[in-house]
């Protein structure tokens, strides 16, 4: 039977030996799974795990399952595993709108039906008319958005966000964090939230644990 | 285990230089996904390895060989009549001599202008000079000095007839004299630039910075301070650099020819001409003082890595005793800046004494100035200089372009393999630079017999030059490739982009005005090359350099100027362009800025 989400079997990562990061669950869809722990713990490195970038030196073991459909043995660009860091990432010699098209698979339309989609979704997001700004021009949490919109535009199966909103101030913390995750539940996304931050925790209002899998 | 797991390397890869981590990684499922089964791309940093050593191996084989007499069966007689010729161990010691002393001099100069102002308004002057300086070929240096400096130069005509009372040019051996000084002033001139090049890229790396400051902090004095605290890890990534200077000061042709002795000459200029005799009679002749040569180089660079030892001993024990020397920084700022702005003066006053040459009519002496201004010279030589000029560009540009993919198919290699240079892999970037030209360059000479239609001709000398222009273009990229923030290379991945597509949409584009630098600096390493034109080209190609050098012997400094001229403008066009394009493109991107230089 084909289970919906994203299904981590046994998944173990090592590192000359260590294990750096332990998982077995599954994430169901519009499920906000929280990883919590001190920085070096090794919840990015989990993240790494799950997307395809370990860097070498780390061996990995199990499976990780997405709709069905196991990644693990994938790379990146064919997992349709999307992901946020803290820092927004947008492509800084693009703009705007050049940055959501990149997300934008090229099978999405012609020009102009690309165009209408990606005006529609700044739109969506109060970026109305920021198609052709320079991203360095934006501030924080347009950034953040934005970079959420490129991530959803690519028609992810699961999200990953690491650290997200460690970077923004307060009263931005909260806006943004909500933006994520209800895009995120609309998407019908599961997503792996890391964070050493109870706020965020809270705000997921799910499974909070340790990279090491144990319940927190 | 899914079948496409075996297309990993069982062990490390054959690469001598280049690791790849796996070998040594825990029996476990392998981490990134699996690679395409075959990508010729795997295969650049070999390829990569293999173009810059086997040129130089072959060469030195076909050098030595004939030398020895293994080729002719003639034994050492090509030895015999070398040490017939009287000139042998005057050229030698010019060699040593003028070598030796030119590098001692850049480095220190290097050194004490970096020690005295870094940080300071002055330096970033001279951060901004550095460019046009170092597009300079080194043959429109000499030919701009020797304008200079000569018995009817600009510098005698500016003190005559007022301060020497010559109406006439003297009769001084200033140019060209027995002792090698105007060569060895040419090549610090030219040398200082690039050694303060490669300063500037180590000095992020020493944490000068706060070393100085608290070595300040404790009442040392700055250059002293720099001495004890910066310099010692900041030589360790300057070696490579000063003893590529050291070969190329010992070994140079082109400058040689211009600014150094005749008689005799230095070896390196002495084993050319041999090289170019039309009877082929000298050519054992020439293999074996190539030999010497060679030996020549290996002894000065073994005796200066033993100094390099004493005087790193003599600085530790130094270091203890506590000296200040708060009281050296006055003089040392002084001397540094006077310095830099002689030789910077040096180059561009010569540059510009080339320039106006090429325009001049009737310039007798003493005047400072010609009489009209024409331009007869360059409308009489424009169908020479266009043809000389179209073949400089064409080698450059395939020179360039040739070596850039090598370059990129490397680095984009090591990024999607894993792989990690090891310290290894810049010596081996280096060899080129360290072997001297005229050491395997001659051994290479067999090639002409191979290529007889002059289009195949160009291509060889293309590829001659790639030898050169690659470690330029691989050092000037490397370090903006390796630090471009590779979670961008992640993010593309994720959101679908292939490796293909996360290198030409993202990567190339956002790393344009690096890649423009490294282009720039390939055109004007290739424009600036003799020895490998001359003798690979076996006198069929002639490039802006080759008729510039061989123009210098004859006295027409109207049409030496006019292609030392258009020898300068063609790499100086090409960095203007590295610096503007990016800023043009990326105007309205303000992340893109900082990236350019």
């Amino acid at each position: 039977m084909t289970q919906t989400g994203l299904d981590l079997r046994d998944l173990r990562v090592t590192h000359l030996g260590t294990q750096i990061a332990a998982l077995n669950t599954r994430i169901a869809p519009a499920e906000v799974l929280v990883v919590m722990g001190p920085s070096g713990s090794g919840k990015s490195t989990l993240l790494s795990a799950i997307i395809g970038s370990l860097p070498a030196g780390f061996g990995v073991s199990g499976q990780i399952v997405l709709n069905g459909r196991d990644v693990s043995h994938l790379p990146t660009a064919r997992r349709r595993i999307g992901i946020l860091f803290q820092d927004d990432v947008l492509f800084a010699h693009l703009s705007v709108g050049q940055n959501l098209g990149f997300g934008l698979p090229a099978d999405a339309g012609n020009k102009a039906q690309r165009r209408e989609i990606i005006d529609q979704a700044l739109a969506d997001a109060d970026l109305a008319g920021f198609a052709n700004r320079d991203p360095a021009t934006l501030s924080g949490g347009q950034r953040a958005r934005a970079a959420l919109l490129r991530t959803l535009l690519a028609q992810p199966a699961a999200l990953l966000l690491d650290e997200p909103f460690s970077r923004l101030d307060l009263g931005l913390r909260h806006h943004i964090r909500q933006f994520v995750l209800d895009r995120a539940r609309s998407h019908r996304l599961p997503v792996i939230l890391v964070t050493h931050d109870p706020g965020d925790a809270e705000a997921a209002g799910g499974r909070i644990i340790g990279p090491d899998g144990s319940a927190l | 285990m899914p079948a496409g797991w075996s297309a990993l390397p069982p062990t490390g890869p054959p690469v001598t230089a280049w690791r790849n981590d796996q070998g040594r990684r825990p029996k476990v499922m392998p981490a990134r996904a699996p690679r395409p089964r075959f990508s010729l791309l795997r295969f650049a940093p070999h390829l990569t390895v293999a173009l810059l050593i086997v040129p130089v191996l072959a060469g030195l084989a076909g050098t030595i060989l004939p030398a020895f007499g293994l080729t002719n069966g003639e034994g050492a007689a090509a030895f015999r009549a070398l040490a017939d010729w009287p000139g042998l161990w005057r050229a030698v010691h010019l060699s040593v001599i003028t070598g030796a002393v030119s590098t001692l001099v850049s480095l220190g100069i290097t050194l004490g202008i970096v020690a005295a102002l870094l940080g300071s308004r002055v330096f970033g002057v001279i951060q901004h000079l550095l460019s046009p300086l170092l597009a300079v070929p080194h043959a429109a240096a000499a030919l701009g000095l020797a304008f200079l400096i000569a018995p009817s130069g600009w510098v005698a005509r500016a003190l005559s007839p007022w301060a020497t009372g010559w109406q006439n040019p003297p009769d001084l051996l200033i140019l060209n004299d027995p002792g090698g000084w105007a060569l060895i002033v040419g090549l610090i001139a030219k040398e200082v630039p690039f050694l303060l090049l490669m300063t500037l890229a180590a000095l992020p790396q020493t944490d000068a910075t706060r070393r100085l400051m608290s070595a300040t902090s404790l009442g040392y004095g700055r250059v002293w301070g720099f001495v004890l605290t910066v310099l010692p890890g900041l030589y360790r990534q300057l070696r490579l650099p000063v003893y590529a200077v050291l070969t190329y000061a010992m070994t140079t042709v082109d400058m040689a020819a211009i600014l150094g002795p005749s008689l005799p000459p230095t070896l390196s200029v002495q084993i050319t001409q041999w090289m170019m005799e039309p009877s082929l009679t000298m050519r054992s002749t020439a293999a074996a003082g190539a030999v010497v040569q060679l030996l020549a180089v290996v002894g000065v660079l073994l005796a200066w890595h033993g100094t390099e030892r004493v005087a790193k001993a003599a600085l530790i024990a130094v270091a203890g005793r506590g000296w200040r020397m708060a009281g050296a920084d006055a003089p040392a700022r002084l001397t540094a800046i006077a310095v830099g702005s002689v030789l910077a003066g040096l180059l561009f006053a010569g540059l510009a004494g080339l320039a106006l040459w090429s325009v001049a009519g009737l310039w007798p002496f003493p005047d400072a100035l010609p009489h009209q201004i024409s331009l007869q010279t360059w409308a009489r030589a424009a169908p020479d200089l266009a043809a000389t000029g179209g073949a400089t560009l064409a080698i450059a540009a395939l020179a360039t372009a040739l070596s850039l993919i090598i370059v990129l198919a490397c680095l984009e290699a090591e990024h999607r393999f894993d792989l990690h240079p090891k310290a290894r892999a810049l010596w081996l970037l280096y060899v080129p630079l360290l072997v001297p030209q005229i050491a395997f360059l001659p051994g290479l000479q067999m090639l002409n017999l191979w290529i007889a239609a002059p289009g195949l001709a160009l291509w060889a000398v293309a590829l001659a030059h790639v030898v050169f222009v690659l470690p330029y273009v691989f050092l000037s990229l490397g370090g903006p490739y390796r630090q471009w923030d590779a979670r961008q290379a992640l993010i593309g991945a994720a959101l679908g982009a292939s490796p293909a597509r996360v290198f030409w949409c993202l990567r190339l584009p956002m790393l344009m005005p690096a890649v423009l630098t490294a282009t720039a600096l390939g055109l004007s390493v290739s424009v600036a090359q003799y020895l490998p034109t001359l003798l690979i080209g076996g006198g069929r190609i002639e490039t802006l350099t080759t008729q510039a050098v061989a123009l210098s012997s004859g006295g027409n400094r109207r049409i030496i100027g006019a292609y030392g001229l258009l020898q300068m403008l063609g790499p100086a066009a090409g960095f203007a362009l590295a610096i503007a394009l990016p800023r043009l493109i990326y105007a309205n991107r303000r992340g893109m800025r900082q990236a350019s230089l």
